[in-house]
Order: C-alpha cells, then sequence, then structure tokens
C-alpha cells in the first residue's frame, strides 16, 4: 500500500511538468518524490541494522541509540560471511571479465557488419537470454555432480555466462548501432585499420555503454541466487546472498532480522561504489560530444 | 577466333562484376564475422542449448529411489516416456502446476505494466529535471543494485507483523501468510525494486534524442502530449522494448523474491521455478525437469510472440540499412545528421 500510494503522484507529476504552469517546480517535487521512492526502503534497512539489538522492533524513524552491534555480529567468526562476501567478488567479477571480453567482439560485429545470417544470429542470442535459470541448472546440477565440480567456483561462474552474455551483447549491440558509423569511416581515411578503428576510436567513446554493461553485468552476477543455491553447499564456497538468506542468527531466536539487515547494508557497498562509478561516466554523456 | 573470343570474355566479365563481387565481399564478411562471434556462440551452446536438451532428455526419465512392483527398491533413472508431463496434468499434481501457472503469469503482467509506467514516468522527470540530476541518478540506482535476495529479506522485514507497514498502516495484517497479502508484498517489492532498472534504460534512450527535435515541434505548435506520443515514445521505443522485453523474461522465471520473501511451499505465490527448484532439490530430477521444459516452453512462446513485434525492429533497421546501401549516397546526404530526419518528420506530424 506504501509504495502504490508514492507511485500515483509522481506518474501525474511527469504531466503536471508538460503541461501546467508548474513547469519549473513539478519536475523538481518529482524527483523529490523519485528519491523518496527509491530511498525509503533502503534508508529502513540502514536504520533497522544500527540500531541495537534490543530495541530492534522499535519503529521509530532514528533509531533512540545508534550502535554496530549488528554488523559487529554479522562478521562474527562462523557467520561465514566475509567468506562469502569474497566468494561473490570472486564470482560477479570473473563473470563481468569474461563477459565484456567475450561480448564485445561479437556486439560490434552484429552492429556493424553486414552478412547473411545476421538476423538470424541476434535472435538466437536474444532467445538463449529468455531461457529460465531453473531449466538450466537442473541438468547443469547432474552434470556438475558427475565431473565433481559441485562446491566449485566454476560451477556458479559458467552457468552466469548464461544470462550475462546474452544481456551485454544485447545492451553493447544497442550502444554500438547507435554510435555513427562515420566516427570509423573518418578513423580509415586517417589511416587506421578496422582493428584499429575499432579500439583506438569506438571504445574510448563506448566507454559510457561499456561501463553501464559492466554495471548491469556485474549487479545480475552479484544477485544471482538460484545458481548459487543449487550448486554449491559448501559454507566456505557459498556467495553472499545465499549465506544471507541462511543466517540463523547469533543469538539462534527467531529471524535475526538485526544481522540480516546489518548483512544487507554490507552487501549493498560495493555496488554503491560501482554506481558512483557509473555516475560520472553516465555525467561525461554518452556518444553526442564525440559527433559534433 | 576472334568472334568466338568475344561473347566468352564479354559474359563472365559481366557476371563477375554483377553477383561474383558480391558473394565474395559477403563471403569474406561472413568468414570474418563467423570468427568474431564464435567465442560467443560457443559458450552459449555450452551453457544453454547443451542443458536445455538434457533437460528434455531429462524430463523423459525418472530417477533416483523407487519401489518396484515387488517392493525392491530400484535405484537408476529409466526411460518412462511422456510420464513425467501427463502427471503434471492431472490431479493434485495437475492442481498445483496450474497454481503455479496462474501465479506465474499474474506476477509477470502485474508486475511489468506496473514497472514499465513506473519506470518510464521516472525517466522523464529525470530528463527534464536539470537540478538535483546527479542525486536523483543515485537514488534511482539504489533499489535496482540491491540484490534480490537481500530486498526480500528487506520487504520481509518492512511486512512482518509488527513492522513499518503494519505501523504505517494501522493495521494488523499477516503479510506472510496465504492470501492477497502475500501476492501484493511480492509485487510490491519486485516494482519497488525493478521500475528504476526500466527508468535507467529508457533514460539513455531519452538522452540520444537531440534537442533541435523537440525544438522543431515546438515550433510546429505540437503540444505536449503529441510530443510525447510522436516523438519521445518513437525514438525511445528500442531502449523501452529492451527493457519490457527483458522483464518480461525476467519475471516469468521469478524465483528468489517469493522464496525468500514469504517461503518455500506456500500456495499464494509458488512460482513455476519454485516449484521445479523443490522437486529437483528431492532429487526427483524427472518431474523438476518435466516442469522446467514447460515453464521453459511457456517463456519461449511468449518471448516468440514479443520478439515478432520487436524482431520486426531488428530487421527493419537491416533492410533499411542495405536498402540505403543500393540507392547510394544521395540519399544518406538527405539524411545527413542521423535520426533528425525521420524524427523531425515525427515531430511535423505531431503539429497537426
Amino acid at each position: 500500500m506504501m509504495a502504490v500510494a508514492e507511485k500515483a503522484p509522481a506518474k501525474i507529476d511527469v504531466k503536471a511538468a508538460e503541461a501546467g504552469p508548474l513547469r519549473r517546480w513539478a519536475p523538481l517535487l518529482g524527483v523529490a518524490l523519485i528519491v523518496l521512492y527509491c530511498l525509503a526502503p533502503f534508508y529502513w534497512m540502514v536504520v533497522s541494522a544500527l540500531r541495537r539489538p534490543s530495541d530492534q522492533f522499535s519503529n521509530s524513524i532514528i533509531p533512540t541509540t545508534w550502535s554496530v552491534q549488528n554488523i559487529k555480529d554479522v562478521f562474527k567468526p562462523g557467520t561465514g560471511f566475509g567468506r562469502g562476501l569474497l566468494n561473490s567478488l570472486i564470482v560477479a567479477g570473473t563473470v563481468t571479465i569474461l563477459t565484456l571480453v567475450i561480448g564485445m567482439v561479437a556486439a560490434y560485429t552484429l552492429a556493424r557488419l553486414e552478412f547473411r545470417f545476421k538476423n538470424f544470429v541476434l535472435a538466437i542470442i536474444i532467445t538463449t537470454s529468455m531461457f529460465p535459470g531453473i531449466s538450466l541448472v537442473i541438468p547443469l546440477k547432474k552434470l556438475f555432480v558427475d565431473i565433481s565440480w559441485i562446491n566449485t567456483y566454476q560451477a556458479m561462474i559458467v552457468p552466469s555466462l548464461s544470462f550475462a552474455l546474452p544481456l551485454a551483447v544485447w545492451n553493447l549491440t544497442t550502444f554500438f548501432r547507435q554510435m555513427p558509423r562515420e566516427l570509423e569511416q573518418a578513423a580509415m581515411v586517417d589511416g587506421c585499420t578496422p582493428a584499429q578503428a575499432f579500439r583506438k576510436v569506438i571504445i574510448p567513446l563506448a566507454a559510457p555503454g561499456v561501463f553501464t554493461t559492466a554495471i548491469i553485468t556485474f549487479i545480475a552476477a552479484w544477485n544471482e541466487f538460484l545458481i548459487a543455491l543449487s550448486m554449491v553447499n559448501r559454507k566456505e564456497i557459498q556467495t553472499a546472498n545465499v549465506v544471507i538468506s541462511q543466517f540463523t542468527g547469533a543469538s539462534g531466536r527467531d529471524q535475526p532480522f538485526g544481522s540480516q539487515m546489518a548483512a544487507g547494508v554490507v552487501v549493498t557497498i560495493p555496488l554503491v561504489i560501482a554506481v558512483l562509478i557509473f555516475q560520472r561516466r553516465i555525467v561525461a554523456g554518452l556518444t553526442a560530444g564525440g559527433v559534433k | 577466333m576472334s568472334a568466338s573470343a568475344a561473347p566468352v570474355k564479354a559474359g563472365p566479365g559481366k557476371q563477375t562484376t554483377k553477383a561474383d563481387r558480391v558473394t565474395s565481399f559477403n563471403e569474406g564478411t561472413g568468414r570474418l564475422a563467423a570468427t568474431l562471434l564464435s567465442p560467443t556462440l560457443i559458450v552459449l551452446v555450452l551453457v544453454v542449448v547443451y542443458p536445455i536438451i538434457a533437460a528434455l532428455r531429462e524430463s523423459l526419465y525418472t530417477s533416483g529411489d523407487r519401489v518396484d512392483a515387488d517392493g525392491f527398491i530400484v535405484q537408476g533413472s529409466q526411460f518412462v516416456g511422456l510420464d513425467n508431463f501427463t502427471a503434471i496434468f492431472s490431479g493434485e499434481v495437475g492442481d498445483r502446476f496450474w497454481n503455479a501457472f496462474y501465479n506465474t503469469t499474474f506476477f509477470t503482467v502485474t508486475c511489468v505494466v506496473l514497472e514499465t509506467i513506473l519506470g518510464m514516468a521516472m525517466a522523464m522527470v529525470m530528463h527534464k529535471a536539470f537540478k538535483g540530476r546527479s542525486v536523483v541518478r543515485a537514488a534511482i540506482l539504489v533499489p535496482w543494485a540491491i540484490p534480490t535476495v537481500v530486498s526480500a529479506l528487506l520487504w520481509k522485514w518492512i511486512f512482518q507483523a509488527d513492522g513499518a507497514a503494519n505501523a504505517l498502516l494501522g493495521q494488523q495484517i499477516l503479510w506472510s501468510t496465504e492470501g492477497w497479502q502475500s501476492v501484493l508484498s511480492v509485487i510490491i517489492a519486485d516494482t519497488w525494486k525493478t521500475a528504476p532498472f526500466i527508468g535507467l534504460l529508457v533514460l539513455a534512450g531519452l538522452q540520444t534524442i537531440p534537442d533541435e527535435v523537440y525544438e522543431a515541434a515546438k515550433v510546429d505548435g505540437a503540444s505536449p502530449f503529441n510530443t510525447f506520443i510522436r516523438i519521445t515514445l518513437p525514438l525511445v521505443k528500442p531502449a523501452l522494448l529492451v527493457a519490457v522485453l527483458f522483464r518480461i523474461l525476467d519475471t516469468l522465471r521469478i524465483f528468489d523474491l517469493p522464496f525468500v520473501l514469504v517461503g518455500a511451499n506456500k500456495s499464494s505465490v509458488e512460482t513455476l521455478s519454485i516449484l521445479a527448484y523443490l522437486e529437483s532439490n528431492q532429487n526427483r530430477y524427472g518431474p523438476a525437469a518435466a516442469y522446467a521444459t514447460l515453464l521453459f516452453i511457456y517463456v519461449a512462446v511468449t518471448a516468440f510472440v514479443f520478439v515478432k513485434l520487436l524482431g520486426a525492429d531488428v530487421l527493419g533497421d537491416a533492410v533499411q540499412k542495405k536498402k540505403g546501401k543500393k540507392n547510394g549516397k544521395s540519399k544518406n546526404k538527405l539524411d545527413a545528421p542521423p535520426g533528425v530526419g525521420p524524427a523531425a518528420a515525427a515531430g511535423g506530424g505531431g503539429g497537426f
């Protein structure tokens, strides 16, 4: 209900901004509503993490007493959370790098070269991205049991490529296609080979697009739950997501919401850092500057 | 001699210029394209095509321990044909399957519609706003950046019996129990998390529209509504289509959110993915693979219908490019500032 109530005004404000005399202030109000919509639940997570475990269930907007006890609890030996973070970083990082290296070449090919089965290849890549994770996980799990890959990093990294690669290729193709061909033509007139034009002109100019794709891929891989849950059952290899979802709490009584919220805050920090990097890139602008 | 030699020379000569050159050019590009695409395609075959075929095969077998007719325990897998599928469509198992099917469909339609409207609105606001733009960009990325599992736990905390949602509403709703409330909690959590994703992609699309187009529309006297319908929407359509396509496919396989937020074995929010996972977790790979295969077919049919819409766009783009090349450079010169030509036409249309 809360979220629904916030949705309606945000929508009306857009139209007011376009039509009415509120033109100047409506966007600002819309911005405020969006920020509230996006940050209110997140704020609640941060605040809940910073309460004392004893007044965890208090609903005051600001904690009566600030405390980092929950965060300390999360990193206590035995929770496996610190190790989980490292595992998440290894898996998501490897998936992102592999995906970008493999996907960028394919995306550029699809955006620029004219060849016979182009639409067919595009269709195949779109098609592979739509397969539900569960129908890949079941047979792959059986296979990984046979080749004893269960409880290894590659058992999580390889299946993750199934969703990361099409996502990256599709996004990058859209970005490359939006870039004017004149860029390469100019580079080639200046004596570049097509490969050099790609490396020296396209990649630097496509950086915002590549970074967007890197962020999307990394977050998709970092978010991944089903594969990590199915392929690994040893605590030392589990990713942070699986560790959090299976928290039993330091005290052992009921739902350890405090430590779960604290763990959530910690897991989100690397992503917030990534988002800040992304910020600078997107402000630098897409390709528009390069053409004019 | 000279009479016979001349036509021989002339004939192939003409053909070479018309046909051979074109094919050799195509062959060269084709080989290059194949080389450049092969890493991606090989990876996709290994991690997607092989598992799909293996799952199809698996769905025709039973595995794990069974009791045979004489009361002995039998191990290993056995070919059972379509038994796994016929079992799904009958009796209690059938009810459970259709319930999961309905839930999956309901989540997809509701969430994607809500998220598209909201995401579009967010993108428009962000595009219009000059003050606080970087703040709103950072804010909008937060829900999307939070892992689904964490956001599921966050909403579980908000929706728990004496949690923030009930305190805010002044109600005593048991959100995690069976019924509309747990469905609503999943929809709210999903919409909160992914509407910004659509907003982000649409914003990227909006930023590629040059200001001149809007200025032209203004000069022609287009109303804001017409400007939106005839300029913004068509020009942002490619970005929006990608976003919506991915959201539909993503929601059809929804697993983490209901699984963590509400829990396993709750029929109100049990989706096809959860059903298949629970079966595979009990080592009943045959029925699990059958569920997964049915979900796969459902997804494939839905996506096929959608890609027909999208595919027309992809195809149209490619055909246009080829035509442009054949017609020569004069046409290219006319459209010189790319994007502005057709967009300005749309703006002119908006004026009427």
